[in-house]
């Protein structure tokens, strides 16, 4: 029997699947499809016009996201889903378009692109799903492997500085920062909702279990252990200061929505700048957000 | 495929002195392309220059990447947003394009890449003309494709040639380059744009079926599937792996035999109709010089001195580059006894050209590092090196 013959068995989301694509690739415990799942909660309590949304994805274990969600969706390169969205969001403004990839795909291959959008608030929502390591490949370490963790190509452990994701985009300029773990799927959901209304550039970081890499070779337990030390080790600090975000290895994870700012969009900032020197020459662009002065 | 006439809007109708680099941001708009992502480099940035001044007026959009990587890759997503698009470069922005050339290529979607080349390799004369990306563009990004190059010798050509490379990629739903050079890119020559309703443009092969029916990647009569884009409801997917017609992937042989053969036979079987040559005096030649780009202008001095002296000289020159015309090359080998082949590189056309001459003429290559053009004279002594 086909999975969407089995009544009893129906998922909640199933519609914004595509079942002909399940079983999926991900391995038993992954944390990857629970995110997943809020994010089609999401769409679902937002109401948004679901014709209107595509995804993006990079390469990696999170890059397959784009190829199970039954939307306009792109399975991109490694590191090239952010200016592949921006092209896809500029070429049509109406669209809403989520970037969902992996910690290795959007902040090492491809973290000039992300710094970049930041900086334009480009109207994108990136969900990124830290596993702290590249998965995809094999379990090696990632610009986001927390110091001592011991990654496929770090054996005697990392010793690089990793990336503090939060404040790396709202340095570049991000205009909604949040984090959350695999274990606050409520506020992860809420998190997508809060970006997917909102112009500009939203950033959420997902930290999410690896269970058959990461947490394997370092003896971390399976992925309810994992969520475990999420759960004794995260606190909510909203508003937190981004500089004080780092992540050691397993220590406390600090969570929450960090930022939250208005700031035109890159298209609005086009519009508005070029009405404004150029007057009736200028050809307005996309959908307007604004009043013409 | 449907034709229309050009949107009046991009079309900057009248007589123009322009660099070969303007005229291809001006053929560009008059093609419909309403996208432009780039990063500046020498000597293609006019082009982005030009663009950028022009599209406010126009209605579109023009966007300065972060780098080349963010440049092709905010193309294709641009082209799947329902817009054309164009980014231009020169060799190491086009090195850095290889990767998600191969994208576009497996998403069959169609762009247009202009790239001003210089000499290489690395850094190499940033200033300086050069032939040397030929193979690259053939061959850059791995795994087995096709696509379709041109190579313009004048700026009227630039502008030409950049309708003609959308309306290519359009129709054949591939990247398709516009591999010019310094000399052609910064050459100031008349160019004349005609009117919008003397221009045709290939519009997109939209889809236009039951929505419940579109296959992303089903094959048409034609060989060419349908387009759509993102935003009208088909909830569709594409990617990058290996794929069947619905656009899923498939990692088997089996599929992978289906998407190649189907990524390469598109532009290989029609060929014909993608490739133009111009020849000349080439039925009574004893020897054809075959060239393209800037350096059929300077083998022309070359040609016309050998002829002087009587020599039976043809000259060929590649309007298209790839596809490569390995019929026209092979019948000619058995009527003329040699092909002399200047370029401004250390040899690549000239494999082509000895693979389909396969023995049967004579091939002199005269290459030229990079750097300036040819003095016509090695030229000239090449031509009379193969009547010797
Ligand atoms: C240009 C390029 N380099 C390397 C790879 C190999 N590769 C595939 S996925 C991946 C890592 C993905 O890591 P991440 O983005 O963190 O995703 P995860 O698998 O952890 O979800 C790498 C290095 C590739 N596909 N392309
Ligand atoms: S390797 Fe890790 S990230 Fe990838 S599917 Fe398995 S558990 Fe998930
Ligand atoms: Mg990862």
């Amino acid at each position: 029997m086909k999975a969407e013959d089995r009544l009893e068995e129906r998922n909640p989301i199933e519609d914004l699947l595509r079942m002909d694509r399940i079983p999926h690739i991900w391995c038993p415990g992954c944390g990857i499809g629970t995110v997943v799942t809020s994010f089609a909660e999401a769409l679902k309590k937002t109401q948004i016009d679901l014709d209107k949304v595509a995804v993006v994805s990079g390469i990696g274990c999170t890059g397959r996201v784009a190829g199970y969600i039954k939307l306009d969706s792109f399975h991109t390169t490694h590191g090239r889903a952010v200016p592949f969205a921006t092209g896809l969001k500029l070429a049509n403004p109406e669209l809403k378009v989520i970037v969902f990839s992996g910690d290795g795909d959007l902040a090492g291959i491809g973290g000039n692109h992300l710094i970049h959008a930041a900086r334009r608030n480009m109207d994108l929502v990136v969900i990124c799903v830290n596993n702290f390591n590249y998965a995809m490949t094999g379990g090696q370490v990632a610009a986001t492997t927390p110091i001592e963790a011991n990654a496929s190509t770090a054996p005697y452990g990392n010793f690089e500085y990793p990336f503090n994701l939060p404040f790396l985009m709202d340095a570049a300029g991000a205009t909604y920062v949040a984090r959350w773990t695999a274990l606050h799927l409520r506020r992860v959901t809420m998190s997508i909702m809060d970006a997917l209304q909102r112009p500009g550039f939203s950033f959420i970081e997902v930290i999410t279990p690896c269970v058959t890499l990461y947490a394997r070779r370092n003896r971390l337990g399976d992925g309810l252990n994992l969520l475990r030390y999420y759960y004794d080790n995260s606190e909510i600090q909203h508003g937190a200061d981004t500089r004080n975000l780092d992540i050691s290895y397993q220590g406390k994870l600090i969570v929450g929505k960090f930022v939250e700012k208005e700031k035109p969009t890159f298209l609005d900032a086009m519009n508005q700048h070029l009405s404004r020197v150029l007057g009736d020459d200028y050809q307005l662009y996309g959908r307007i957000n604004y009043d013409r002065d | 495929m449907k034709k229309v006439k050009a949107d009046p809007k991009g079309v900057l109708t009248g007589v123009h002195y322009l660099d070969g680099d303007f005229a291809i941001a001006e053929g560009a708009l008059a093609a419909g392309c309403r996208f432009f992502g780039g990063y500046p480099i020498t000597p293609s940035t006019e082009t982005a220059e030009r663009f950028s001044a022009r599209i406010p007026k126009v209605g579109g959009v023009f966007i300065q990447m972060e780098d080349e990587l963010g440049s092709i890759a905010a193309l294709i997503g641009a082209v799947w947003g329902g817009v054309k698009a164009m980014t231009v470069t020169s060799g190491p922005g086009f090195s850095l394009m290889q990767e998600n050339i191969g994208l576009a290529c497996m998403m069959e979607t169609p762009l247009v890449i202009a790239n001003v080349q210089r000499g290489g390799p690395s850094t190499g004369l940033p200033t300086l003309a050069g032939q040397q990306d030929i193979m690259q563009a053939r061959w850059g990004s791995h795994g087995d494709y096709e696509v379709i190059a041109l190579a313009p010798d004048s700026p009227q050509e630039c502008f030409d040639l950049t309708i003609e490379a959308f309306n290519l990629a359009e129709i054949y739903r591939v990247p398709t380059f516009i591999m010019t050079d310094e000399c052609v890119g910064h050459m100031h020559e008349k160019v004349v744009i005609p009117p919008a309703e003397e221009i045709e443009v290939v519009e997109r092969k939209w889809y236009a079926g039951p929505k419940e029916e579109y296959l992303p990647y089903k094959l048409d009569k034609d060989g060419i599937p349908f387009m759509i884009k993102a935003g009208d409801g088909y909830r569709f997917h594409t990617t990058g792996l290996t794929h069947d017609e619905r656009g899923y992937p498939v990692i088997n042989a089996e599929c992978q035999d289906w998407c190649v053969r189907h990524l390469c036979d598109k532009i290989r079987k029609n060929a014909d109709k993608i490739i133009r040559l111009e020849e000349d005096e080439i039925d009574t030649a004893e020897v054809v010089v075959l060239s393209y780009g800037i350096t059929s202008r300077v083998a022309t001095r070359a040609v016309q001195k050998a002829r002087q002296e009587g020599i039976k000289v043809g000259t060929l020159r590649l309007i298209t580059v790839w596809p490569f015309p390995e019929k026209r090359i092979r019948e000619l080998a058995s009527l003329v006894g040699s092909f002399v082949v200047p370029e401004i590189n250390y040899g690549q056309i000239v494999y082509e050209v000895e693979r389909c001459a396969a023995g049967q003429a004579k091939v002199i290559h005269v290459p030229h590092c990079g750097g300036w053009v040819h003095n016509p004279d090695d030229i000239y002594n090449a031509i009379k090196e193969a009547v010797k």
